[in-house]
C-alpha cells in the first residue's frame, strides 16, 4: 500500500492524546501503558495523556503541537464522538489543520464503562487506538458545503404549543404556516374550563391567542389539514399539505350559524366530537363558539345530501354569503420552508383497556377529560356536574394513575393528572357539594404553586386515600352499596381494605402519544422513544431539537407536559427556528457518498435504495451520480453497489480496512 | 409500678434479617419484588386480605425490610388461595402469588409455620399421600386433617362426609398409580433441589424470555 | 384433533359428576377422549407449597406420559377439566420453556426415571375445546332440549384464566357464556365471574372460605340467576356443599343449584340425567323447558 500523503505532501505525523476523563477511563484503562503503546505505532510522532483533554488547556495542547509542526493529524482516545467529535475537529482546525485529519477512539463508552477486567480493558483500548491511528493516516482533507436557508417556518399542530410558537415567530417578521388537523385550533386546552393551579379561566387566556393567530398577517392558518409529504433537508424542506374539504368556503363564511339553524335536522343528533360524545351536533356545525377559524363545516358521513343526494339543502338557502359548496374538493398545497416545529400534542389513555375500572360498562364512570367538559360553563351541561341520568352526584371517587405507572399499560408517570385530578376535585366539590375521594399512589405536585394547591384541597375537606384502586364494580355487600358504584382499594396508610360506594367515578387518564405520532415520525424522519413520544436530541442539553436538523419539538408531543411547560418549550422551539433562519445558511457534513465514474456499470441498484432520493441516473453517460446536498451519508448505496463504484467520504474502503488492520495487527 | 412497654413498638435494625429478601426473591422472576411501589392494588383485589394479619402489600414491604420472623410466622401466605388476582393486575409485575408460595416453602423449611394451623398440615398430608401413592384421596386427606388439628370439627363435619359418601363423591379407599417406583425415582432425584438461585441467575432467566 | 384426558384426583372423588358429564358429552358429540394411562396427581397448589421442583416433576411426568401415549399423533391436546390441574400443567410448560435451568433439572430427573419430555403437549380446558375446536354453532345443532328461559350465572373461578390467559380474556372471560347461549340459555352479567371461591380454605379455615363462596352465591341470587355453572371441581364443591352451613352462619336462606357447565351441555343435548351425574348433586337442578321450543339455541346469542 502506498504511503498516504497529507496537505504538506509528506509522511503523516500523528499525535495521539489519551484522556483519563477524571477516573471514568483511568479507573479501568492503564492510560500510561496506552500512551507507551501509541508511541510504538507507525507515523506517531507525539503521544500524550491528559486528565480532561476536552478542557481548554487540553485542546490547547493539540493546537500547539500542530502549530509547532510536530504533528499534522490527530487521534483522541476518550469518550464517544457523539459527545466531543465536533470539539476536537474544531481544535484541529484552530491549530491550522483540516478538521477531518482527526479520528476519535471511544475508550469510555466502549471500554471503561462496559469492561470489568482492567487488563482486558487496556488491551481493548490499545486495539482501538491502533485502529484510529491507521485510519487517520488515510484521511483526506474535506470541506463542508454551505446552503442558504429558506426563512419560512412550518408548524404542525395548533394546540397551545403550536399557537405560542407560531405567534413568537410571526411577531419577529417571519412567515409561518400553521397546519392543524382538526377544524379548529386550540387543542386540548380549548376544552378546559379552569386551569391549575391558579384556576384561571382557560378560555380567557387561550381565545385571545387563537384570534391573534387568525388575524396575524404573517401566519397562514390551514385548519382541517394534514401534512402528507416531506422532502429536502434542513433549511430547504419541501412539504405537501392536504387540505380536507369543509364544503363551506372559508373565505366567504362568517360563522353566523344561520345554516346550522336552518339545517333540515331540527334537532342535533350526531355525536359531538368536541364534547367527546357528551352532546350532539348537526351535520353542519361549528365545533364551539370560539372556534378558530370560525367557519362551519359539513360532515359528509351524516349529511343527508351526501348520503342520499336528495336533501332540500335548506342550509344553502339560509346562507346569504353563498358559502356552502358541495363540490369542494381536497386540495394539495406545496410549500418550501427552512425550519419545522412539531407540536402535535397527545391523546388520552383509552380507559376501556382497564376493564376492572368499568369504563364503558357503567355509565357513571367518566374520564377526566369528559369531566373537563361537564364543568365547563360552555360545555354540554352549562357547567353542571351531572350523572348520566341527569341527577346530581353526592359522592365522587377520582382514581389517579389510570394508564400510567403500570407495566400493563404505560410505565411512565403522566405528570399532570395528579394536578388535573386536584383541580377537578375542587371544581366538583364547589359545584355539587359532593364528598370527593381521591385515590392516589403518590401525589406529584412539583410545579410552582402546585403543593400550595394540594394544601388548599386538604383544607377544603377533599378525602385523600393512598392506595391504587383495585376495582370499580356494582356487586354489593351492604345496603348503602345498593345502586352505587363501589370502589375497592387498600387504604395503605391505615392498613385496611376499604369499600367506598360512590355515585360517580372519574378516571384520571394518562397521556399517550397522539394516534398518528408514528406516521409523523416516519414522514419527518425523526425518532421516537420506546413509548412513542418524539425523541429529543439530548434529554438534558437538547430537549427541544431532534436528531434531524431543522426540526424541533414543542409541547406534549415530546412527553407529558402541562401548559406552562408546553409554552416554555414552544418558545424555545421558536428560538431554534429563528436562530437557524438568522444564520442564513447551513453547513452540510462532507461524509457524503460519491460515484467513481470509471467503475459504475449503470446498473441503478443504488438509485432505488437511497432513502433520501439523493442519487440520480444519467442516461447520457450511463452513470449514477450523488447529489451531495441531499446525501445524508447513511452508506446504504455504498454497501449495495455491486461494482464497488460507490464510496463514501470518511468511510472509504481503504480507511475502513486500514482501521480493521490496526485493530487486528498491533496488539 | 406498671412496666413500661414502649420498646414493643420499635423495631431495631439489628432485629431484622437483611438477607431475607434475597432468600424469598431467588425464585424465577422474584427480583420484581424490588419494583413494588406499595400502591396496594394487590391487597385491594385480594379476596382474602381482610382475613390476613398482614395484607399482601405489607408482606412485600416487610420482606424487603427483612422482617423474617414476622413474615414466616404470619398467617398471610397460608390464607392465600392462589387465585392470581393480585399478580395479573400488579402495575409493576410483582409475582405476588409466587412470593406467597415461596414464603410457605420457607416457613415449612424453617419449621415456623403456624402450629396447629390447618393449612400447612393439609399441605404436608397431601404431600405425603402423593409421594407414596402418586395420587391423593380427598376423603382420607380431610379425615386425617381434622383428626390432627381439631377432632371436634371432624365430628361436626361427619354429616357432610356421610352425604358425600352416599352420593358417591367420597372415596376413603386410597387410589394409587401402577408404576410407583418410577415416580419414587423421579421425586428422589429432586430431593435436594430447590428452586432457589442467585439473584444474577434469576435476572438472566428473566431476560431470556 | 385427538384428545387425551387427564382426570386428576378430584374428578375421581368429589368431582365425579364432572367426570361423568364430560365423558358423556364428549361421547355424545363424537369427540374421542382417551384417558391418560397411569397418570399421577398434578402437583396442584398444596404441593407447590412444599417443593416447587417436585410439583413440576409430577406435572412433567404427566406431560411425558401424554407425549408418549400420543405416539406420533400430530396435533393432540391433553384435556384437563380440573382448574387446578389445568393451571399446574400450563405453568409447568411455561417454566420449562422460560427458565432453562429449571428445565434442565427436570429433564435430568425425568431421565433418571426413564422418561423424556419434548414439550409437544398442548394442555386444553374442555371449555376451550368445546367453544373453539368444536364450535358453538356445531354445538347448538346437537341441542335437543334448549335451555330457553334459564338464567345461568357462569362462574369461571380463578385458575382457568389466571395468570395465563390461554384461550380467553383474563378480565372478562366469555367462553362459557357463549356455550350457554348456544344451549339456548341466558346468562347474567355479573362482576364476580372470576372472583375466588375460597379454594381449599373451605376445608381448612372454614369460616373464611365459606364467606367467599357465600359472597358469590348471594350476588348470583341477587341478580336472579336460576343456576350457577362451574368449570372446576373445587369451585363446585365449595359453592354447593356448604349452602346449609352458610344459611345458618350468615342468616340468609341460600339455596341455588350449582352444576358443572358440562352437565348443562349434556342436559340440553338430551342425555340421561344419570349419565351426567345429576343424582350426585346436593341441591337438585330442575328445569322444564319452555313449551315446545323448536330449535337449538343458534338464534339466541349476544
Ligand atoms: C384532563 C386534563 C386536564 C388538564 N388540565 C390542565 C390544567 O389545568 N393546566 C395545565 O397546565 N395543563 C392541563 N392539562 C395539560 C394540557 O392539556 C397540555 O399541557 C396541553 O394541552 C399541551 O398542549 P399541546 O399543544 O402540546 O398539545 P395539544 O393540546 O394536544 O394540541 C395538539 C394539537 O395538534 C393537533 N394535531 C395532532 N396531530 C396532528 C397532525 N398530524 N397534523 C396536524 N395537527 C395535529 C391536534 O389536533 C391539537 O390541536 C390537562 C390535561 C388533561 C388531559
Ligand atoms: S345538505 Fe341538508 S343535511 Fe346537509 S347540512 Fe345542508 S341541510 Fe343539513
Ligand atoms: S401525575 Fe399523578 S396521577 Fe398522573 S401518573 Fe403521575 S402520579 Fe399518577
Ligand atoms: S400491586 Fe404490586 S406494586 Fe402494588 S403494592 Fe402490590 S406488589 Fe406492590
Ligand atoms: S393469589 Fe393469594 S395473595 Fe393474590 S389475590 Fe389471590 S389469595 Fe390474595
Amino acid at each position: 500500500m502506498s504511503t498516504p500523503e497529507n496537505k504538506t505532501n509528506g509522511t503523516p505525523r500523528i499525535g495521539v492524546y489519551v484522556c483519563h476523563c477524571g477516573i471514568n477511563i483511568a479507573a479501568k484503562v492503564n492510560v500510561a501503558e496506552c500512551v507507551e503503546f501509541a508511541r510504538s505505532l507507525p507515523y506517531v510522532t507525539v503521544a500524550r495523556e491528559y486528565k480532561f483533554i476536552c478542557s481548554d488547556p487540553g485542546q490547547e495542547l493539540i493546537q500547539q503541537d500542530i502549530r509547532d509542526g510536530k504533528i499534522d493529524r490527530v487521534v483522541v482516545a476518550s469518550c464517544s464522538p457523539l459527545m466531543h467529535e465536533a470539539t476536537f475537529r474544531k481544535a484541529t482546525l484552530a491549530g491550522g489543520q483540516n478538521p477531518f485529519f482527526f479520528q476519535m477512539a471511544n475508550i469510555r463508552e466502549h471500554v471503561s464503562w462496559v469492561t470489568f477486567d482492567k487488563e482486558m480493558a487496556t488491551l481493548k483500548a490499545k486495539a482501538l487506538i491502533a485502529g484510529a491511528v491507521m485510519r487517520v493516516a488515510r484521511h483526506k482533507p474535506l470541506e463542508k458545503t454551505r446552503v442558504p436557508v429558506n426563512p419560512d417556518v412550518l408548524i404542525v399542530g395548533g394546540g397551545i404549543a403550536g399557537i405560542h410558537a407560531a405567534l413568537t415567530i410571526a411577531d419577529s417578521g417571519k412567515k409561518v404556516y400553521l397546519v392543524e388537523k382538526e377544524p379548529t385550533i386550540g387543542g386540548h386546552m380549548a376544552k378546559f374550563d379552569k386551569t391549575f393551579p391558579t384556576l384561571d379561566c382557560a378560555a380567557c387566556i387561550l381565545t385571545p391567542k387563537m384570534s391573534a393567530v387568525r388575524s396575524h398577517p404573517n401566519i397562514i392558518l390551514w385548519s382541517y389539514s394534514e401534512v402528507s409529504q416531506v422532502d429536502g433537508y434542513v433549511g430547504n424542506f419541501k412539504v405537501k399539505v392536504r387540505r380536507k374539504p369543509r364544503y363551506v368556503d372559508e373565505e366567504l363564511c362568517v360563522g353566523c350559524y344561520e345554516c346550522i339553524e336552518k339545517c333540515i335536522f331540527k334537532k342535533a343528533k350526531f355525536e359531538d366530537e368536541f364534547n367527546i360524545g357528551l352532546s350532539q351536533r348537526k351535520p353542519i356545525y361549528i365545533p364551539f363558539p370560539q372556534a378558530t377559524p370560525l367557519v362551519a363545516l359539513i360532515d359528509p358521513e351524516t349529511c343527508t345530501e351526501f348520503r342520499t343526494g336528495k336533501c332540500k339543502k335548506t342550509c344553502v338557502d339560509a346562507c346569504e354569503r353563498k358559502a356552502i359548496d358541495f363540490q369542494q374538493k381536497e386540495e394539495i398545497k406545496e410549500i418550501d420552508v427552512g425550519a419545522i416545529i412539531l407540536a402535535t400534542g397527545f391523546k388520552i389513555f383509552d380507559a376501556t383497556r382497564i376493564p376492572r375500572y368499568g369504563y364503558g360498562k357503567y355509565p357513571n364512570v367518566f374520564t377526566s377529560l369528559e369531566i373537563e367538559r361537564l364543568v365547563n360553563a360552555s360545555g354540554p351541561t352549562g357547567g353542571e356536574v351531572r350523572l348520566k341520568d341527569g341527577g346530581k352526584p353526592n359522592s365522587v371517587g377520582i382514581i389517579h394513575c389510570v394508564g400510567s405507572r403500570d407495566i400493563n399499560t404505560n410505565r411512565y408517570c403522566s405528570r399532570l393528572c395528579c394536578m388535573a385530578s386536584l383541580k377537578l376535585a375542587h371544581l366538583i366539590k364547589e359545584r355539587t357539594g359532593a364528598e370527593v375521594y381521591n385515590f392516589y399512589i403518590d401525589i406529584r405536585a412539583a410545579g410552582k404553586g402546585y403543593e400550595e394547591f394540594y394544601d388548599k384541597l386538604l383544607k377544603e375537606g377533599v378525602h385523600f386515600i393512598r392506595g391504587r384502586v383495585a376495582e370499580v364494580s356494582d356487586w354489593t355487600m351492604t345496603a348503602d352499596e345498593e345502586g352505587k358504584l363501589v370502589i375497592r382499594a387498600e387504604d395503605t396508610l391505615i392498613g385496611v381494605v376499604r369499600r367506598i360506594p360512590v355515585d360517580m367515578v372519574v378516571l384520571a387518564v394518562g397521556l399517550e402519544p397522539s394516534a398518528d405520532a408514528d406516521n409523523i415520525r416516519r414522514m419527518f424522519n425523526i425518532s421516537c422513544s420506546y413509548e412513542g413520544w418524539f425523541l429529543e436530541r439530548h434529554p438534558k442539553l437538547a430537549p427541544v431539537s431532534t436528531f434531524t436538523d431543522g426540526i424541533s419539538l414543542a409541547g406534549a408531543c415530546q412527553g407529558p407536559k402541562d401548559i406552562p411547560d408546553s409554552v416554555a418549550q414552544a418558545g424555545a422551539a421558536a428560538a431554534e427556528a429563528l436562530a437557524l433562519i438568522d444564520k442564513g445558511f447551513v453547513e452540510l457534513e462532507p461524509n457524503t457518498a460519491f460515484v467513481q465514474d470509471e467503475f459504475c456499470s449503470g446498473c441503478c441498484t443504488c438509485v432505488a435504495l437511497c432513502p433520501y432520493s439523493a442519487i440520480s441516473f444519467s442516461a447520457d453517460n450511463n452513470r449514477a451520480s450523488v447529489n451531495g446536498a441531499l446525501c445524508k451519508g447513511c452508506g446504504t448505496c455504498v454497501a449495495a453497489c455491486p461494482s464497488g463504484a460507490l464510496q463514501q467520504n470518511l468511510f472509504t474502503d481503504e480507511q475502513i480496512f486500514e482501521e480493521i488492520r490496526g485493530v487486528m495487527n498491533y496488539v | 409500678m406498671p412496666v413500661w412497654r414502649g420498646w414493643d413498638k420499635i423495631k431495631y435494625q439489628a432485629q431484622l434479617d437483611p438477607a431475607f429478601a434475597e432468600e424469598v426473591t431467588s425464585i424465577p422472576g422474584g427480583e420484581k419484588l424490588f419494583d413494588c411501589i406499595q400502591c396496594g392494588t394487590c391487597s385491594g383485589l385480594c379476596p382474602l386480605s381482610p382475613y390476613m394479619d398482614f395484607t399482601p402489600r405489607k408482606i412485600i414491604a416487610m420482606i424487603r425490610a427483612g422482617f423474617k420472623g414476622e413474615v414466616l410466622s404470619s398467617h398471610t401466605c397460608w390464607l392465600c388461595a392462589s387465585c392470581y388476582a393480585c399478580t395479573v393486575e400488579c402495575p409493576k409485575g410483582v409475582k405476588i402469588t409466587e412470593i406467597m408460595y415461596a414464603t410457605k416453602r420457607l416457613a415449612i423449611r424453617e419449621g415456623v409455620s403456624p402450629k396447629r394451623f390447618a393449612i400447612p398440615v393439609l399441605a404436608e398430608e397431601f404431600f405425603r399421600d402423593v409421594e407414596s401413592n402418586g395420587r391423593n384421596s380427598e376423603g382420607r386427606l380431610i379425615m386425617k386433617l381434622y383428626l390432627k388439628t381439631n377432632p371436634f370439627k371432624a365430628l361436626k363435619q361427619a354429616t357432610l362426609g356421610l352425604r358425600l359418601w352416599s352420593q358417591g363423591r367420597l372415596g376413603i379407599r386410597s387410589d394409587s398409580i401402577k408404576r410407583k417406583s418410577e415416580l419414587k425415582t423421579l421425586l428422589k432425584s429432586l430431593e435436594k433441589e430447590r428452586m432457589v438461585r442467585s439473584r444474577r441467575e434469576t435476572a438472566h432467566a428473566g431476560e431470556a424470555k | 384433533m385427538n384428545y387425551l384426558y387427564f382426570p386428576g384426583c378430584s374428578l375421581k372423588g368429589t368431582g365425579r359428576a364432572y367426570e361423568d358429564s364430560i365423558l358423556s358429552v364428549f361421547k355424545g358429540l363424537q369427540l374421542p377422549l382417551e384417558e391418560l394411562d397411569d397418570w399421577n396427581c398434578c402437583g396442584a397448589t398444596s404441593y407447590m407449597a412444599i417443593s416447587e421442583m417436585k410439583a413440576f416433576a409430577l406435572s412433567a411426568r404427566n406431560l411425558a406420559l401424554a407425549e408418549k401415549q400420543a405416539h406420533s399423533r400430530e396435533n393432540f391436546g391433553l384435556v384437563t377439566p380440573c382448574a387446578a390441574c389445568y393451571l399446574v400443567l400450563v405453568k409447568t410448560q411455561k417454566y420449562l420453556q422460560e427458565f432453562p435451568d429449571i428445565g434442565d433439572k427436570i429433564k435430568t430427573a425425568l431421565k433418571s426415571a426413564n422418561l423424556e419430555y419434548g414439550g409437544k403437549v398442548r394442555v386444553r380446558h374442555p371449555l376451550d375445546v368445546l367453544a373453539n375446536d368444536f364450535g358453538t354453532e356445531k354445538l347448538a345443532s346437537f341441542v335437543k332440549k334448549p335451555l330457553k328461559g334459564l338464567k345461568v350465572a357462569c362462574y369461571y373461578g380463578c385458575q382457568i384464566v389466571r395468570p395465563y390467559a390461554e384461550f380467553d380474556d383474563q378480565h372478562n372471560p366469555t367462553t362459557m357464556n357463549r356455550i350457554m347461549h348456544a344451549l339456548g340459555a341466558r346468562t347474567i352479567d355479573w362482576a364476580l365471574k372470576t372472583r375466588c371461591c375460597g379454594g381449599s380454605l373451605t376445608g381448612t379455615i372454614q369460616e373464611v372460605g365459606m364467606r367467599l363462596s357465600y359472597i358469590l352465591l348471594r350476588e348470583a341470587s341477587r341478580l336472579g340467576a336460576d343456576v350457577v355453572a362451574t368449570a372446576c371441581p373445587l369451585c363446585q364443591f365449595n359453592l354447593e356443599c356448604y349452602q346449609k352451613q352458610m344459611s345458618r352462619e350468615f342468616e340468609d336462606a341460600i339455596s341455588i343449584p350449582v352444576v358443572y357447565f358440562s352437565q348443562l351441555v349434556g342436559f340440553a343435548m338430551g342425555l340421561p340425567a344419570k349419565e351426567l351425574g345429576m343424582q350426585r348433586l346436593f341441591v337438585p337442578f330442575k328445569f322444564n323447558p319452555a313449551a315446545e321450543s323448536v330449535k337449538g339455541g343458534i338464534h339466541v346469542h349476544s
